[in-house]
């Protein structure tokens, strides 16, 4: 199995903090490690939140898109 | 953030949980007004979890808590803040996780101080909510333990009761010096400023949804709306929300396909969305209240389109409300 085919998607666009959160937390319990979760977001306050989530839960960013008022962030599940 | 860093301080590993209701302040409102979009937009119960350097769980408990808002056993404070309730539900759902097999928690704390506010953390209100959430001696409050009987942890040796404290009243200067000597410099939002069922604004929005109604059921987004905008109403059949800037613009352009919706068309103007059912002169009534909001306001005549109707789109030509004939009863 290549890396492509560990992403997962979520759309999370219109929903407002801390709703993208609770949605991308939901979303990764159902994930195995190391696999690869992008969230769509629209919310800018998922710039930070999703982020700092994923810091004290052990999980990593792997990157962020941001522009047009849409969000993408890549999410690799850690081992927690 | 105290209480946790008061167990910690024994050794006990701590997890965090945080519930969302869909009536919390942060977030939202700083999200969407574009005033607010300079101010750094943090979610501080995961601020306080980083400082802390503890796991945290939010959990999304607006289904479940609409029952709590609609039939608060113990009441209302001040404006619709069923604050005793919601403390008892919270505790409860706490417990609930914590004992889940999936988690596996022996005990669930909270930063409860006796006396500290006025209906929820009473003296006599404090073991209530330990018993009607069902939590009963499995609930600690680290820093007014001593004021406290002893609880399970505590009769079980897995807490030092001597190391946990007797905080109490509304001087929060004791908790203020414990922060110093834990070494924190910044602390999240004091309880109360942090619902907007607190806020006598947002409960009147609320109350004027339930009567006009004819029910008090409500979904996550009617309470989100009475968030936004200004909102206006001119008669029993109909309100409108006024969006105020470009933020709130953007975030009712979401709500377009399940409402009717106005717009100024020959001039800069709000998006405005109407909640009801009116009738064809109300159409009217409406876009002229919405000319008020635009550019068009010093104009003689403007023209909106009036979008969503059952019957289809139409623009008509009114002329812009003065701001002398906005009674103000019916700002909500």
């Amino acid at each position: 199995m290549n890396r492509q085919d560990d992403q997962h998607e979520l759309d999370a666009r219109r929903l407002l903090c801390p709703l993208p959160v609770i949605r991308t937390q939901d979303r990764i319990k159902q994930l195995k490690p190391g696999e690869l979760l992008n969230v769509y977001c629209t919310d800018p306050g998922t710039l930070n939140d999703i982020p700092t989530w994923c810091r004290i839960n052990g999980h990593r960013i792997v990157d962020i898109f941001n522009q047009d008022r849409e969000i993408r962030i890549k999410i690799e599940v850690g081992e927690s | 953030m105290l209480a946790v860093k008061v167990i910690q301080e024994q050794g006990i590993h701590v997890e965090g949980i945080n519930f969302y209701t869909g009536f919390c302040v942060e977030g939202h409102t700083h999200a969407i007004r574009k005033k607010d979009q300079k101010k750094v937009k943090r979610n501080s119960a995961l601020w306080v979890a980083e400082q802390l350097g503890i796991k945290l769980h939010i959990i999304d408990v607006t289904e479940p808590y609409r029952d709590v808002v609609i039939n608060p056993k113990h009441g209302y404070g001040k404006n619709l803040n069923p604050c005793l309730d919601c403390k008892i539900f919270m505790v409860n759902q706490a417990l609930e996780w914590a004992l889940d097999p999936e988690n596996s928690f022996d005990f669930i704390i909270t930063g409860e101080v006796v006396g500290q506010r006025p209906k929820s953390q009473r003296a006599d209100t404090l073991p209530l909510i330990a018993t009607d959430s069902g939590a009963n001696d499995l609930l600690l409050r680290p820093l007014c333990a001593k004021r406290l009987p002893p609880t399970l942890p505590e009769r079980n040796g897995w807490v030092n009761r001597e190391a946990l404290y007797d905080f109490h009243g509304r001087n929060r200067k004791p908790q203020i010096a414990l922060a110093k000597a834990f070494g924190f410099d910044e602390f999240s939002q004091p309880a109360g400023g942090c619902c907007f069922l607190t806020d006598a604004n947002y409960s009147n929005r609320f109350r004027d949804l339930w009567q006009y109604r004819g029910n008090r059921y409500y979904e996550l987004d009617d309470i989100m709306l009475l968030k936004i905008g200004r909102h206006i109403r001119p008669n029993d059949r109909f309100k409108l929300i006024v969006s105020r800037e470009e933020g709130e613009n953007n975030f009712l352009e979401g709500y377009r396909k399940e409402f009717i919706h106005l717009r100024v068309a020959n001039h800069p103007g709000p998006l405005t969305l109407l909640v009801g059912e009116p009738l064809l002169e109300d159409l009217e009534l409406a876009a002229s209240i919405v000319a008020r909001y635009s550019k068009g306001r010093d104009a003689d005549r403007v023209s909106v389109e009036i979008n969503g109707l059952e019957s289809g789109n139409i623009q008509i030509e009114v002329s812009p409300r003065a701001a002398n004939d906005m009674p103000k009863e019916w700002f909500i």
